[in-house]
Protein backbone atom coordinates (compact mmCIF):
# COMPACT_ATOMS: atom_id res chain seq x y z
CA UNK A 1 0.00 0.00 0.00
CA UNK A 2 0.94 3.44 -0.52
CA UNK A 3 2.75 4.37 2.47
CA UNK A 4 0.75 8.28 2.63
CA UNK A 5 -2.35 6.43 1.70
CA UNK A 6 -1.96 3.90 4.71
CA UNK A 7 -0.97 6.99 6.74
CA UNK A 8 -4.01 8.89 5.96
CA UNK A 9 -5.96 5.79 6.73
CA UNK A 10 -4.10 4.63 10.13
CA UNK A 11 -4.86 8.59 10.81
CA UNK A 12 -8.45 7.86 9.94
CA UNK A 13 -8.80 4.99 12.57
CA UNK A 14 -6.99 7.28 15.44
CA UNK A 15 -9.30 9.72 14.66
CA UNK A 16 -12.37 7.58 14.82
CA UNK A 17 -10.84 5.89 18.42
CA UNK A 18 -10.59 9.22 19.71
CA UNK A 19 -13.83 10.35 18.93
CA UNK A 20 -15.76 7.58 19.99
CA UNK A 21 -13.57 6.98 22.91
CA UNK A 22 -11.90 10.00 24.14
CA UNK A 23 -8.34 8.41 23.87
CA UNK A 24 -5.95 7.68 21.07
CA UNK A 25 -4.14 4.02 20.77
CA UNK A 26 -1.94 1.57 22.10
CA UNK A 27 0.32 -1.15 22.67
CA UNK A 28 2.74 -1.67 24.93
CA UNK A 29 -0.11 -1.05 27.87
CA UNK A 30 -1.88 -4.37 26.82
CA UNK A 31 2.03 -6.06 26.88
CA UNK A 32 1.63 -4.71 30.36
CA UNK A 33 -1.54 -5.41 31.46
CA UNK A 34 -0.90 -9.13 30.84
CA UNK A 35 2.22 -9.34 32.30
CA UNK A 36 1.56 -7.76 35.60
CA UNK A 37 -1.79 -9.71 35.86
CA UNK A 38 0.13 -12.74 35.10
CA UNK A 39 2.18 -11.78 37.95
CA UNK A 40 -0.51 -11.33 40.43
CA UNK A 41 -1.61 -14.56 39.72
CA UNK A 42 1.57 -16.28 39.85
CA UNK A 43 2.85 -14.92 42.74
CA UNK A 44 0.40 -12.63 44.67
CA UNK A 45 2.58 -12.87 47.97
CA UNK A 46 5.19 -11.02 45.93
CA UNK A 47 3.17 -8.91 43.68
CA UNK A 48 1.54 -6.86 47.17
CA UNK A 49 4.99 -6.03 47.68
CA UNK A 50 6.08 -4.75 44.65
CA UNK A 51 4.18 -1.21 44.63
CA UNK A 52 4.04 -0.96 40.62
CA UNK A 53 2.00 -4.11 40.62
CA UNK A 54 0.18 -3.37 43.28
CA UNK A 55 -1.08 0.39 42.55
CA UNK A 56 -1.85 -1.71 38.56
CA UNK A 57 -3.93 -4.28 40.48
CA UNK A 58 -5.41 -1.68 42.50
CA UNK A 59 -6.70 0.44 39.19
CA UNK A 60 -7.53 -2.82 37.65
CA UNK A 61 -9.90 -4.18 39.62
CA UNK A 62 -11.74 -6.71 37.45
CA UNK A 63 -8.57 -7.65 36.11
CA UNK A 64 -6.68 -7.79 32.39
CA UNK A 65 -9.87 -9.22 30.60
CA UNK A 66 -11.47 -5.94 31.06
CA UNK A 67 -8.77 -3.39 29.92
CA UNK A 68 -9.46 -1.18 26.79
CA UNK A 69 -5.73 -2.12 25.38
CA UNK A 70 -5.50 -5.76 25.68
CA UNK A 71 -8.95 -5.88 23.41
CA UNK A 72 -7.54 -3.30 21.17
CA UNK A 73 -4.00 -5.39 20.74
CA UNK A 74 -6.36 -8.76 20.44
CA UNK A 75 -8.11 -6.34 17.14
CA UNK A 76 -4.45 -5.72 16.47
CA UNK A 77 -3.73 -9.34 15.57
CA UNK A 78 -7.29 -10.26 14.04
CA UNK A 79 -6.73 -7.37 11.91
CA UNK A 80 -3.29 -7.86 10.80
CA UNK A 81 -3.33 -11.74 10.43
CA UNK A 82 -6.28 -10.79 7.73
CA UNK A 83 -4.05 -8.19 5.84
CA UNK A 84 -1.20 -10.72 6.10
CA UNK A 85 -3.80 -13.07 4.40
CA UNK A 86 -4.88 -11.09 1.51
CA UNK A 87 -1.43 -9.80 1.03
CA UNK A 88 -0.19 -13.19 1.15
CA UNK A 89 2.24 -12.68 3.65
CA UNK A 90 1.20 -15.67 6.20
CA UNK A 91 3.31 -18.22 7.17
CA UNK A 92 5.96 -18.91 9.88
CA UNK A 93 9.39 -16.80 8.77
CA UNK A 94 12.00 -15.09 10.54
CA UNK A 95 13.71 -11.75 8.85
CA UNK A 96 17.18 -11.16 9.72
CA UNK A 97 20.21 -9.15 8.51
CA UNK A 98 21.87 -10.95 5.86
CA UNK A 99 25.28 -11.08 8.45
CA UNK A 100 23.81 -12.60 10.91
CA UNK A 101 22.61 -16.27 12.09
CA UNK A 102 19.04 -16.89 13.08
CA UNK A 103 20.33 -17.00 16.48
CA UNK A 104 21.74 -13.91 16.94
CA UNK A 105 18.10 -12.14 15.23
CA UNK A 106 16.43 -13.97 17.98
CA UNK A 107 18.93 -12.77 20.79
CA UNK A 108 18.48 -9.64 19.41
CA UNK A 109 14.88 -9.55 18.91
CA UNK A 110 14.39 -10.36 23.03
CA UNK A 111 17.08 -7.89 23.92
CA UNK A 112 15.67 -5.01 21.69
CA UNK A 113 12.09 -6.25 22.79
CA UNK A 114 13.15 -5.52 26.41
CA UNK A 115 14.61 -2.78 26.20
CA UNK A 116 11.37 -1.66 24.38
CA UNK A 117 9.09 -2.57 27.17
CA UNK A 118 11.39 -1.36 29.61
CA UNK A 119 11.54 2.31 28.20
CA UNK A 120 7.97 2.19 27.38
CA UNK A 121 6.71 1.94 30.56
CA UNK A 122 9.11 4.64 31.91
CA UNK A 123 7.92 6.96 28.86
CA UNK A 124 3.81 5.86 29.66
CA UNK A 125 3.59 4.84 26.03
CA UNK A 126 5.36 3.75 23.03
CA UNK A 127 5.56 4.47 19.87
CA UNK A 128 1.79 4.16 19.44
CA UNK A 129 0.48 5.25 22.63
CA UNK A 130 2.79 8.19 23.30
CA UNK A 131 4.05 8.94 20.05
CA UNK A 132 1.38 8.85 17.59
CA UNK A 133 -1.65 9.21 19.94
CA UNK A 134 0.35 12.19 21.65
CA UNK A 135 1.19 13.69 18.10
CA UNK A 136 -2.79 13.96 17.22
CA UNK A 137 -3.45 15.74 19.99
CA UNK A 138 -0.31 17.77 20.48
CA UNK A 139 0.73 16.35 23.60
CA UNK A 140 3.82 18.06 24.28
CA UNK A 141 4.76 15.03 26.40
CA UNK A 142 3.93 12.58 23.64
CA UNK A 143 5.78 14.50 21.05
CA UNK A 144 9.09 14.89 23.06
CA UNK A 145 8.85 10.80 23.52
CA UNK A 146 8.59 10.40 19.74
CA UNK A 147 11.71 12.75 19.14
CA UNK A 148 13.18 10.75 22.14
CA UNK A 149 12.42 7.61 20.56
CA UNK A 150 13.32 8.74 17.01
CA UNK A 151 16.36 10.60 18.19
CA UNK A 152 18.12 7.83 19.68
CA UNK A 153 17.17 5.34 17.15
CA UNK A 154 19.48 7.47 14.93
CA UNK A 155 22.22 7.97 17.68
CA UNK A 156 22.62 4.37 17.99
CA UNK A 157 21.80 2.84 14.67
CA UNK A 158 25.41 3.22 13.69
CA UNK A 159 27.11 0.79 16.35
CA UNK A 160 24.34 -1.76 15.59
CA UNK A 161 24.63 -1.32 11.60
CA UNK A 162 26.03 -5.28 11.60
CA UNK A 163 22.81 -6.35 12.63
CA UNK A 164 21.36 -5.06 9.59
CA UNK A 165 23.28 -4.27 6.44
CA UNK A 166 25.54 -6.13 4.14
CA UNK B 1 -20.98 15.39 20.83
CA UNK B 2 -18.00 13.54 21.18
CA UNK B 3 -15.88 11.44 23.02
CA UNK B 4 -19.36 8.98 22.87
CA UNK B 5 -17.50 7.14 25.53
CA UNK B 6 -19.07 6.90 28.08
CA UNK B 7 -22.21 9.27 27.75
CA UNK B 8 -23.37 7.74 24.23
CA UNK B 9 -21.75 4.53 24.63
CA UNK B 10 -21.05 2.69 27.66
CA UNK B 11 -18.18 1.65 29.12
CA UNK B 12 -19.19 -1.91 28.64
CA UNK B 13 -19.47 -1.95 24.93
CA UNK B 14 -16.66 0.42 24.73
CA UNK B 15 -14.31 -2.82 24.72
CA UNK B 16 -15.98 -4.08 21.68
CA UNK B 17 -15.10 -0.49 20.34
CA UNK B 18 -11.48 -1.37 21.13
CA UNK B 19 -11.19 -4.91 19.33
CA UNK B 20 -12.68 -2.94 15.92
CA UNK B 21 -10.09 0.03 16.59
CA UNK B 22 -7.79 -2.85 16.89
CA UNK B 23 -8.60 -4.48 13.83
CA UNK B 24 -8.56 -1.23 11.94
CA UNK B 25 -5.04 -0.26 13.22
CA UNK B 26 -3.48 -3.78 12.93
CA UNK B 27 -4.89 -3.75 9.23
CA UNK B 28 -3.07 -0.47 8.18
CA UNK B 29 0.22 -1.38 9.98
CA UNK B 30 0.62 -4.72 8.22
CA UNK B 31 -0.64 -3.20 4.76
CA UNK B 32 1.63 0.03 5.49
CA UNK B 33 4.42 -3.02 5.58
CA UNK B 34 5.24 -2.79 9.21
CA UNK B 35 5.40 -6.44 9.89
CA UNK B 36 9.14 -6.85 8.44
CA UNK B 37 11.66 -5.09 10.25
CA UNK B 38 13.66 -4.28 7.29
CA UNK B 39 11.24 -1.56 6.78
CA UNK B 40 11.04 -0.76 10.09
CA UNK B 41 14.38 0.24 10.56
CA UNK B 42 15.22 1.31 6.85
CA UNK B 43 14.95 4.92 8.72
CA UNK B 44 17.24 5.34 10.47
CA UNK B 45 20.19 3.97 7.89
CA UNK B 46 18.29 5.73 5.25
CA UNK B 47 17.15 3.24 2.52
CA UNK B 48 13.56 2.98 3.14
CA UNK B 49 11.41 6.31 5.34
CA UNK B 50 8.09 4.31 5.02
CA UNK B 51 7.69 4.39 8.81
CA UNK B 52 7.97 8.54 8.82
CA UNK B 53 6.02 8.81 5.82
CA UNK B 54 2.71 6.58 7.49
CA UNK B 55 3.50 7.75 10.60
CA UNK B 56 3.90 11.66 10.02
CA UNK B 57 0.87 11.10 7.75
CA UNK B 58 -1.44 9.34 10.52
CA UNK B 59 -0.21 12.35 12.96
CA UNK B 60 -1.02 15.08 10.83
CA UNK B 61 -4.21 13.24 9.40
CA UNK B 62 -5.65 12.93 13.16
CA UNK B 63 -4.88 15.57 14.35
CA UNK B 64 -6.04 18.27 11.86
CA UNK B 65 -9.29 16.12 12.20
CA UNK B 66 -9.29 16.86 15.66
CA UNK B 67 -9.35 19.89 15.83
CA UNK B 68 -11.94 19.97 12.95
CA UNK B 69 -14.34 18.22 15.03
CA UNK B 70 -13.53 20.29 18.27
CA UNK B 71 -14.16 23.38 15.98
CA UNK B 72 -17.64 22.83 14.75
CA UNK B 73 -18.22 20.98 18.42
CA UNK B 74 -18.43 17.84 17.72
CA UNK B 75 -15.69 16.82 19.68
CA UNK B 76 -15.14 18.25 23.41
CA UNK B 77 -11.43 18.88 23.41
CA UNK B 78 -11.18 19.43 26.68
CA UNK B 79 -12.42 15.61 27.72
CA UNK B 80 -10.15 13.92 25.07
CA UNK B 81 -7.08 12.06 27.04
CA UNK B 82 -3.68 14.26 26.50
CA UNK B 83 -1.05 12.59 27.57
CA UNK B 84 0.43 13.69 30.78
CA UNK B 85 4.37 15.52 30.57
CA UNK B 86 6.79 13.74 33.07
CA UNK B 87 9.93 15.42 31.49
CA UNK B 88 12.74 12.90 32.64
CA UNK B 89 11.10 9.96 32.15
CA UNK B 90 9.62 10.79 28.64
CA UNK B 91 13.39 11.42 27.23
CA UNK B 92 14.64 8.76 29.31
CA UNK B 93 11.78 6.40 28.42
CA UNK B 94 11.93 7.33 24.81
CA UNK B 95 15.90 7.24 24.83
CA UNK B 96 15.55 3.67 26.03
CA UNK B 97 12.75 2.47 23.56
CA UNK B 98 14.87 3.79 20.50
CA UNK B 99 17.66 1.79 21.35
CA UNK B 100 15.22 -1.25 21.67
CA UNK B 101 14.17 -0.05 18.28
CA UNK B 102 17.37 -0.47 17.00
CA UNK B 103 18.10 -4.05 18.20
CA UNK B 104 14.90 -5.58 18.00
CA UNK B 105 13.72 -4.18 15.08
CA UNK B 106 10.40 -3.50 15.96
CA UNK B 107 7.99 -1.54 18.06
CA UNK B 108 5.19 -3.19 20.40
CA UNK B 109 2.33 -2.14 17.34
CA UNK B 110 4.70 -3.84 14.80
CA UNK B 111 5.88 -6.56 16.87
CA UNK B 112 2.16 -7.77 17.36
CA UNK B 113 1.71 -7.41 13.38
CA UNK B 114 4.84 -9.41 12.59
CA UNK B 115 3.86 -11.86 15.56
CA UNK B 116 0.28 -12.21 13.84
CA UNK B 117 1.43 -13.31 10.54
CA UNK B 118 3.90 -15.93 11.98
CA UNK B 119 7.34 -13.89 12.31
CA UNK B 120 8.82 -15.64 15.05
CA UNK B 121 11.33 -12.48 15.43
CA UNK B 122 7.91 -10.57 16.21
CA UNK B 123 7.13 -13.41 18.58
CA UNK B 124 10.82 -13.18 20.33
CA UNK B 125 10.54 -9.21 20.67
CA UNK B 126 7.23 -9.42 21.87
CA UNK B 127 8.95 -11.76 24.47
CA UNK B 128 11.49 -9.88 25.35
CA UNK B 129 8.87 -6.69 25.88
CA UNK B 130 6.80 -8.62 28.40
CA UNK B 131 9.97 -9.21 30.02
CA UNK B 132 11.43 -5.73 30.09
CA UNK B 133 7.99 -4.59 31.37
CA UNK B 134 8.41 -6.97 34.62
CA UNK B 135 11.38 -5.36 34.74
CA UNK B 136 10.23 -2.22 34.87
CA UNK B 137 7.89 -3.21 37.55
CA UNK B 138 10.50 -4.95 39.89
CA UNK B 139 13.26 -2.06 39.67
CA UNK B 140 10.53 0.78 39.99
CA UNK B 141 11.05 1.74 43.34
CA UNK B 142 14.66 2.13 41.91
CA UNK B 143 13.14 4.69 38.99
CA UNK B 144 10.54 6.32 41.37
CA UNK B 145 11.97 9.44 41.29
CA UNK B 146 12.71 9.86 37.50
CA UNK B 147 9.07 8.14 36.78
CA UNK B 148 7.60 11.14 38.31
CA UNK B 149 9.93 13.73 38.23
CA UNK B 150 9.24 17.30 36.55
CA UNK B 151 5.63 16.24 35.94
CA UNK B 152 3.50 19.19 33.94
CA UNK B 153 0.58 17.58 33.20
CA UNK B 154 -1.45 17.43 30.24
CA UNK B 155 0.51 20.17 28.20
CA UNK B 156 0.25 20.58 25.15
CA UNK B 157 2.64 21.40 22.20
CA UNK B 158 1.44 24.46 21.64
CA UNK B 159 0.77 25.86 24.89
CA UNK B 160 4.98 25.01 25.56
CA UNK B 161 6.17 26.84 22.53
CA UNK B 162 3.17 30.22 23.36
CA UNK B 163 1.32 29.59 19.92
CA UNK B 164 -2.28 28.55 19.41
CA UNK B 165 -3.39 25.44 18.51
CA UNK B 166 -4.32 25.86 14.95
CA UNK B 167 -0.99 27.95 14.17
CA UNK B 168 1.27 24.54 15.61
CA UNK B 169 -0.98 22.38 13.44
CA UNK B 170 -0.21 24.27 10.45
CA UNK B 171 3.68 24.29 11.20
CA UNK B 172 3.93 20.53 11.75
CA UNK B 173 1.82 20.10 8.63
CA UNK B 174 4.68 22.24 6.67
CA UNK B 175 7.13 19.99 8.47
CA UNK B 176 5.76 16.86 7.46
CA UNK B 177 5.09 17.72 3.65
CA UNK B 178 8.76 19.15 4.04
CA UNK B 179 10.09 15.60 5.39
CA UNK B 180 8.60 13.82 3.03
CA UNK B 181 10.18 15.55 0.02
CA UNK B 182 13.76 15.54 1.46
CA UNK B 183 13.34 11.88 2.23
CA UNK B 184 12.58 11.03 -0.85
CA UNK B 185 15.98 12.78 -2.17
CA UNK B 186 17.78 10.93 0.50
CA UNK B 187 16.35 7.25 0.12
CA UNK B 188 16.95 8.24 -3.66
CA UNK B 189 20.52 8.63 -2.63
CA UNK B 190 21.35 6.07 -0.42
CA UNK B 191 19.60 3.21 -2.99
CA UNK B 192 21.08 4.83 -5.71
CA UNK B 193 18.33 5.33 -7.66
CA UNK B 194 16.43 7.71 -9.35
CA UNK B 195 12.89 7.37 -8.98
CA UNK B 196 10.41 9.96 -10.33
CA UNK B 197 7.31 10.43 -9.84
CA UNK B 198 4.73 10.07 -12.51
CA UNK B 199 2.64 12.92 -13.67
CA UNK B 200 -0.22 11.07 -12.29
CA UNK B 201 0.70 10.51 -8.40
CA UNK B 202 2.18 14.08 -8.30
CA UNK B 203 -1.19 15.40 -8.92
CA UNK B 204 -2.76 13.31 -6.29
CA UNK B 205 -0.14 14.19 -3.92
CA UNK B 206 -0.87 17.76 -4.96
CA UNK B 207 -4.44 17.69 -4.46
CA UNK B 208 -4.44 15.94 -0.77
CA UNK B 209 -1.42 19.14 0.19
CA UNK B 210 -3.98 21.22 -0.90
CA UNK B 211 -6.74 19.04 0.59
CA UNK B 212 -4.61 19.23 4.13
CA UNK B 213 -4.46 23.09 3.69
CA UNK B 214 -8.17 23.84 2.94
CA UNK B 215 -9.11 22.04 6.18
CA UNK B 216 -6.52 24.08 8.00
CA UNK B 217 -7.81 27.49 6.57
CA UNK B 218 -11.39 26.12 7.44
CA UNK B 219 -10.24 25.82 10.87
CA UNK B 220 -8.71 29.34 11.18
CA UNK B 221 -10.98 31.52 9.02
CA UNK B 222 -14.76 29.95 9.71
CA UNK B 223 -16.03 30.90 13.27
CA UNK B 224 -16.47 27.66 15.63
CA UNK B 225 -19.54 26.37 17.00
CA UNK B 226 -19.16 28.44 20.32
CA UNK B 227 -18.96 31.80 18.82
CA UNK B 228 -21.98 31.08 16.02
CA UNK B 229 -24.36 30.23 18.63
CA UNK B 230 -22.84 32.93 20.72
CA UNK B 231 -23.94 35.79 18.22
CA UNK B 232 -26.87 33.82 16.85
CA UNK B 233 -28.29 34.37 20.50
CA UNK B 234 -27.15 38.25 20.95
CA UNK B 235 -29.24 38.67 17.92
CA UNK B 236 -32.13 36.62 19.62
CA UNK B 237 -31.80 38.59 22.51
CA UNK B 238 -32.19 41.64 21.25
CA UNK B 239 -35.71 40.95 18.57
CA UNK B 240 -37.73 37.91 20.26
CA UNK B 241 -40.59 38.77 22.00
CA UNK B 242 -40.29 36.91 25.55
CA UNK B 243 -44.06 37.81 26.67
CA UNK B 244 -45.68 34.35 25.89
CA UNK B 245 -42.61 32.48 27.68
CA UNK B 246 -42.35 34.70 31.09
CA UNK B 247 -44.50 32.89 33.79
CA UNK B 248 -45.26 35.17 36.90
CA UNK B 249 -43.94 34.07 40.47
CA UNK B 250 -47.21 32.77 42.12
CA UNK B 251 -47.93 30.38 38.76
CA UNK B 252 -44.28 28.92 39.00
CA UNK B 253 -45.27 28.48 42.80
CA UNK B 254 -48.08 26.70 41.65
CA UNK B 255 -46.43 24.68 39.39
CA UNK B 256 -43.71 23.58 42.23
CA UNK B 257 -46.54 22.65 44.33
CA UNK B 258 -48.45 20.53 42.22
CA UNK B 259 -46.22 19.08 39.51
CA UNK B 260 -42.48 19.47 41.27
CA UNK B 261 -41.61 15.80 39.42
CA UNK B 262 -42.01 17.27 35.71
CA UNK B 263 -40.49 20.75 36.09
CA UNK B 264 -36.62 21.80 36.25
CA UNK B 265 -36.17 24.90 38.02
CA UNK B 266 -32.55 26.01 36.75
CA UNK B 267 -30.60 29.10 38.91
CA UNK B 268 -28.46 30.22 36.53
CA UNK B 269 -26.69 32.69 38.29
CA UNK B 270 -23.67 32.25 40.42
CA UNK B 271 -22.92 29.47 42.66
CA UNK B 272 -22.39 32.23 45.46
CA UNK B 273 -25.81 33.04 44.84
CA UNK B 274 -27.42 30.12 44.66
CA UNK B 275 -25.87 29.37 47.69
CA UNK B 276 -26.93 32.47 49.62
CA UNK B 277 -30.85 31.72 48.75
CA UNK B 278 -32.93 29.50 45.37
CA UNK B 279 -36.12 28.52 44.81
CA UNK B 280 -37.06 24.98 46.02
CA UNK B 281 -35.67 22.35 44.06
CA UNK B 282 -33.83 24.49 41.66
CA UNK B 283 -30.42 23.26 40.69
CA UNK B 284 -27.76 25.53 39.65
CA UNK B 285 -26.16 26.08 36.17
CA UNK B 286 -24.17 29.37 35.79
CA UNK B 287 -25.60 30.89 32.57
CA UNK B 288 -21.71 30.56 30.69
CA UNK B 289 -22.16 26.79 31.70
CA UNK B 290 -25.33 26.12 30.02
CA UNK B 291 -23.60 24.61 27.11
CA UNK B 292 -21.39 21.98 29.00
CA UNK B 293 -22.54 18.48 27.48
CA UNK B 294 -22.76 17.34 30.86
CA UNK B 295 -26.14 19.36 31.55
CA UNK B 296 -27.58 18.33 28.11
CA UNK B 297 -29.61 15.56 29.39
CA UNK B 298 -31.19 17.39 32.58
CA UNK B 299 -32.25 20.22 29.89
CA UNK B 300 -33.19 18.26 27.06
CA UNK B 301 -35.99 16.37 28.36
CA UNK B 302 -38.68 14.90 26.88
CA UNK B 303 -41.28 14.96 29.84
CA UNK B 304 -39.54 17.87 31.88
CA UNK B 305 -40.58 21.33 31.35
CA UNK B 306 -37.64 23.88 31.81
CA UNK B 307 -38.01 27.47 34.14
CA UNK B 308 -34.95 29.85 34.24
CA UNK B 309 -34.48 32.75 36.76
CA UNK B 310 -31.37 34.53 37.32
CA UNK B 311 -31.23 38.61 39.28
CA UNK B 312 -32.02 40.25 35.69
CA UNK B 313 -34.42 39.03 33.05
CA UNK B 314 -32.00 39.55 30.78
CA UNK B 315 -29.97 36.69 31.76
CA UNK B 316 -32.87 34.53 32.59
CA UNK B 317 -33.63 34.97 28.62
CA UNK B 318 -30.29 33.96 27.29
CA UNK B 319 -30.21 30.93 29.13
CA UNK B 320 -33.56 30.28 27.50
CA UNK B 321 -31.83 30.94 24.02
CA UNK B 322 -29.53 28.90 24.96
CA UNK B 323 -31.41 26.05 25.82
CA UNK B 324 -34.16 26.72 23.51
CA UNK B 325 -31.08 25.51 20.93
CA UNK B 326 -29.85 22.87 22.95
CA UNK B 327 -33.00 20.51 23.16
CA UNK B 328 -36.52 19.90 22.23
CA UNK B 329 -37.67 20.50 25.94
CA UNK B 330 -40.44 23.33 26.82
CA UNK B 331 -38.75 26.24 28.31
CA UNK B 332 -40.01 29.15 30.23
CA UNK B 333 -38.58 32.35 32.26
CA UNK B 334 -39.45 33.41 35.77
CA UNK B 335 -40.71 36.90 35.43
CA UNK B 336 -39.57 38.13 38.86
CA UNK B 337 -35.86 38.06 39.77
CA UNK B 338 -34.82 35.38 42.45
CA UNK B 339 -34.84 38.22 45.40
CA UNK B 340 -38.09 38.85 44.62
CA UNK B 341 -39.66 35.43 44.78
CA UNK B 342 -37.87 35.29 48.42
CA UNK B 343 -39.40 38.19 49.01
CA UNK B 344 -42.70 36.74 48.06
CA UNK B 345 -42.83 33.80 49.24
CA UNK B 346 -39.79 33.61 52.16
CA UNK B 347 -40.59 37.05 54.19
CA UNK B 348 -44.11 37.49 53.52
CA UNK B 349 -45.80 40.44 54.81
CA UNK B 350 -49.52 39.78 55.94
CA UNK B 351 -51.78 42.44 54.38
CA UNK B 352 -53.01 45.35 56.11
CA UNK B 353 -56.09 46.00 57.65
CA UNK B 354 -57.45 47.89 54.31
CA UNK B 355 -56.39 45.14 51.88
CA UNK B 356 -59.19 44.41 49.69
CA UNK B 357 -60.53 40.39 48.93
CA UNK B 358 -58.15 40.13 46.42
CA UNK B 359 -54.83 41.04 48.42
CA UNK B 360 -55.83 38.95 50.76
CA UNK B 361 -56.88 35.95 48.47
CA UNK B 362 -53.23 36.39 47.39
CA UNK B 363 -51.48 36.29 50.50
CA UNK B 364 -53.33 33.33 51.41
CA UNK B 365 -52.38 31.87 48.62
CA UNK B 366 -48.91 32.47 48.75
CA UNK B 367 -48.42 31.77 52.36
CA UNK B 368 -49.93 28.13 51.66
CA UNK B 369 -47.68 27.81 49.00
CA UNK B 370 -44.43 28.62 50.70
CA UNK B 371 -45.74 26.20 53.57
CA UNK B 372 -46.43 23.18 50.84
CA UNK B 373 -42.99 24.17 49.11
CA UNK B 374 -41.12 23.45 52.17
CA UNK B 375 -43.22 20.73 53.68
CA UNK B 376 -42.29 19.35 49.69
CA UNK B 377 -38.88 19.96 49.98
CA UNK B 378 -38.32 18.78 53.45
CA UNK B 379 -40.23 15.72 52.07
CA UNK B 380 -38.13 14.76 49.24
CA UNK B 381 -34.58 16.27 50.38
CA UNK B 382 -33.32 12.78 50.18
CA UNK B 383 -34.85 11.57 47.24
CA UNK B 384 -34.80 15.10 45.15
CA UNK B 385 -31.10 16.14 45.22
CA UNK B 386 -30.63 16.96 42.16
CA UNK B 387 -27.87 13.73 40.75
CA UNK B 388 -24.81 15.79 40.14
CA UNK B 389 -23.19 14.63 37.16
CA UNK B 390 -19.77 13.42 37.47
CA UNK B 391 -17.80 14.40 35.05
CA UNK B 392 -15.78 10.84 33.56
CA UNK B 393 -12.03 11.19 33.31
CA UNK B 394 -11.21 9.43 30.35
CA UNK B 395 -8.11 6.99 30.86
CA UNK B 396 -5.55 6.50 27.93
CA UNK B 397 -1.75 5.95 27.24
CA UNK B 398 -0.30 3.37 26.50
Amino acid sequence: MNPYLAGFLLGLVLLGTIYVTGRGLGASGAVKSVVLSSVVKVAPQHSANTPFIKTYSEEHPDGPLKDWLVFEVIGVIIGAFFSGVISNRVGIKLERGPNITNRTRIIAAIVGGGFFGFGSQLGRGCTSGAALSGMAVMSFGGIITMFAIFGSGYAVAYFFRKLWLK
Amino acid sequence: MGPLVPFIISNEFNLIIALIAGIGFGFVLEQAGFSSTKKLVGLFYGYDFTVLKVFFTAGVTAMIGVLLLGHWGLLDLSLIYINPTFLWSALLGGAIMGVGFIIGGFCPGTGVCAAAIGKLDGMAFMFGTGLGVLVFAVGYPMLEKIYLGEAWGGVLMSDVLGMSKIVFAILLTITAFVAFYFTGLIENKVNGVQSEVDKKKRSIYISAIGFAFVVLAVIVFMPDSKSRLESRITKELNHKDFTTFLVPADKLAGEIVNNYYQINIIDVRSPEAFKDYHLPFAINIPVEKLNDRQWKEIIDQKHKVNYFYADEIQVAEKAYLMADHLGKADNFILLESAANFRKLFSELTPPGPDANKKEINTYNFRLKAAKDMKMLVDALKNSSEPGSVKTSKIKGGC
